[in-house]
């Protein structure tokens, strides 16, 4: 009886001392982050950090839906995170407690408010393009050296990507980016949400789905670097760390990524703080200390993706900043095309339509 | 009165972590999705009172149910999932029952030994277990590598993201299951009858199927079903081992739940899919019972 109630004693203690020190829980995108940032965040604050990763929109919003998530800091893309805000699933972030914010990129900040008006919930971390990544030597292999590998013709052509199925193709397992890239390649609006143009991606992504090998939203930085697969149609910074392991393994692989030249969707993952967040203070500290100009440049330069922070540009390594996968330049910019989320009923029609198209059914 | 108490636990144990959620999951199924913190509608106002509780009521439908009925996705993916479970099924026991036997055919110092070593993968987490056959089966994994090493194969073999690769993760993974209840029933057989059936002219081979198949069918189906009904709901298997083609009820259910953020109807998938498992269930049961009897 006494050693339980010592035991207890003990247990309550222990509890007591470690919610005494400082924690901030942190849900960002996999392989999407410098982890010596994470210590350095820990040793100057002395906050303890608690950082899990995702690699889909969809799980961070059904945990952010279902309340009560435990985070502080959320990393949503912007349609998804122009909807959580509908359902009111953050908080407004206090100008005060975040003076980094004059570090931030006016160009950006006005795309985002297209999302976040006014730019009153969320904080851009960093942005992309969504587009091709290849394996230079075994696509030209297949497709000799004048492959499209800079057009959705790579992708969306059956008779290309049937060629290309040989030596493995990936695409994104996200609906709401892979239906505007079928839209965008038959000429339609990207942005459409009525049911009959959304109708017109079905067949295009019928007819190349039998020769994709996968649709999944992370395993292709692994296998587009191993030389599994040849083709992968993703995330601009992630075939670019794709680029950067085959490099270091040493390996041969030779990875080249290219938005393609049709148009291609620009997104932006916005830091923002769920409204039931235990430790809102710590958020902000957390977003002001990825603010700072060396450490966002520090973020960027380890994950190859552009930040919304106009105070690290010349923090940035050359292969950075002088990227146009990366820094896409001005013109190239307005190839871009941004989407809005969908609502209930074409959001409903549109997964429908994915299942049908990945599963045969 | 402590007789009483005893049976109260189980049932305790049943209707806290069994019912009570299961009605949950049946409230949400009658409910409208909609775009909140949580994303369904009616939600229960209990200081509403009376009035609120009825209106709650009110609110409630079966058009989730009717909404299953009308997609033929949902009845594909169900006939597919028991599909992909019987035959991982029937494979785990094709292998797991050799095992068993050869347990049970052992010296008797040996069998602590092959026990330990049937349960001894558990020891690893599952996932770590399933993402290592991704590597093993992958285009330039293990097995094509050592294949084409031999120079048996010149292309690699596609394993990787088809039903093939979800068979084989399902029968790794669930072969214990298979083993045990098997190698359990055949370690208390009788070697005598055996001996007398030989005595009386069986050969060796109808003696197995006449005597030992028989009195181990206990154990076949008790492992069976410790195999088929997870199986049928199986989602991390083929999810990582599967392709796009695999349609598992599981999946479709995380679609619901996730891209379509439509919790009422992945609920309705899901009280679906459980009545579609208390069938096997309640089979199982019968039989242990009958077995109870027949042992009595």
């Amino acid at each position: 009886m006494m050693k339980s109630v010592l035991t207890m004693a003990t247990a309550l203690a222990l509890g007591a001392t470690a919610s005494m020190a400082e924690t901030v829980r942190v849900y960002n995108w996999s392989d999407y982050i410098d982890e010596a940032l994470l210590n350095k965040f820990q040793e100057e604050t002395g906050i303890e950090l608690i950082y899990d990763v995702f690699d889909s929109n969809e799980v961070l919003e059904t945990k952010l839906l279902a309340g009560g998530s435990g985070y502080d800091v959320v990393v949503p893309s912007g349609t998804f995170l122009q909807r959580q805000i509908t359902a009111g699933a953050f908080q407004k972030l206090d100008a005060a407690q975040l003076p980094n914010s004059a570090n931030l990129w006016d160009l950006i900040q006005d795309r985002t408010s297209i999302y976040d008006p006014g730019n009153a919930y969320s904080i851009n971390y960093m942005w992309g393009t969504t587009g091709i990544g290849v394996n230079t030597a075994k696509v030209a292999e297949v497709l000799g050296d004048d492959a499209p590998i800079d057009s959705l013709e790579l992708i969306f052509n059956p008779e290309n990507i049937e060629k290309l199925s040989a030596c493995g193709v990936h695409i994104l397992d996200a609906p709401s980016e892979i239906f505007p890239a079928a839209l965008a390649y038959i000429g339609e609006n990207p942005d459409a949400h009525d049911k009959e143009t959304l109708a017109k991606a079905e067949p295009v992504l019928t007819a190349i789905a039998p020769h994709v090998t996968k649709f999944h939203s992370s395993e292709y930085i692994n296998a587009l670097a191993n030389g599994d697969i040849c083709v992968a149609f993703g995330w601009s910074g992630d075939i670019l760390q794709a680029r950067d392991r085959a490099d270091e393994a040493e390996n041969g692989v030779e990875i080249a990524y290219n938005a393609p030249t049709e148009g291609a969707l620009m997104w932006f993952d916005q830091m923002a703080i769920p409204v039931d967040a235990p430790n809102p203070t710590g958020a902000h500290k957390f977003i002001n200390f990825i603010l700072d100009a060396q450490n966002m440049a520090d973020a960027s330069n380890y994950v190859y993706y552009a930040n919304g922070n106009k105070a690290s540009q010349p923090l940035l390594e050359e292969d950075v900043i002088n990227d146009p996968a990366i820094y896409p330049s001005a013109a190239a910019l307005e190839k871009l095309y941004i989407t809005t989320p969908y609502e209930q009923k074409p959001q409903r029609q549109v997964t429908r339509m994915w299942t049908k198209i990945k599963s045969g059914t | 009165m402590r007789r009483a108490f005893l049976i109260c636990i189980p049932y305790f144990w049943l209707i806290a972590l069994f019912f009570i959620p299961f009605l949950i999951v049946v409230k949400i199924a009658l409910s409208d999705s909609m775009l909140s913190i949580p994303p369904y509608a009616p939600k229960l106002d209990i200081s509403a009172g009376w009035a609120g509780l009825k209106a709650f009521f009110a609110a409630l439908d079966f058009e989730n149910f009717t909404f299953l009925a009308e997609d033929d996705l949902y009845w594909k993916a169900y006939l597919s999932s028991v599909k992909i479970a019987a035959i991982s099924t029937l494979l785990t026991l094709l292998v797991g029952f050799p095992i068993a036997y050869g347990m049970a055919q052992s010296a008797p110092e040996w069998r602590p030994t092959l026990m330990m070593l049937v349960i001894l993968p558990f020891w690893t987490s599952f996932l770590i277990r399933v993402y290592a056959w991704i590597g093993i089966l992958s285009n330039e994994g293990f097995l094509n590598q050592f294949l084409m090493w031999l120079g048996i194969i010149s292309d690699p073999l596609i394993i990787l993201n088809t039903n093939t690769a979800v068979y084989i993760g399902i029968v790794y993974t669930y072969l214990p299951f298979m083993i045990l209840p098997i190698y359990a029933s055949l370690e208390k057989l009788d070697s005598s009858l055996l001996e007398a059936g030989q005595d009386l002219g069986c050969s060796r081979v109808s003696a197995f199927w006449l005597i030992t198949i028989p009195l181990s069918k206990a154990g076949i189906i008790a492992g069976c079903f410790l195999v088929f009904i997870p199986a049928l709901g199986e989602f991390v298997i083929p999810s990582l081992l599967g392709g796009s083609k695999t349609l598992m009820i599981g999946k479709v259910l995380w679609e619901e739940f996730f891209s379509n953020r439509d919790w009422p109807v992945a609920s309705a998938v899901a009280v679906i899919l459980l009545l579609l498992l208390i069938i096997p269930i309640i089979l199982f049961q019968r039989n242990e019972q009958k077995n109870r009897e027949a042992e009595q």
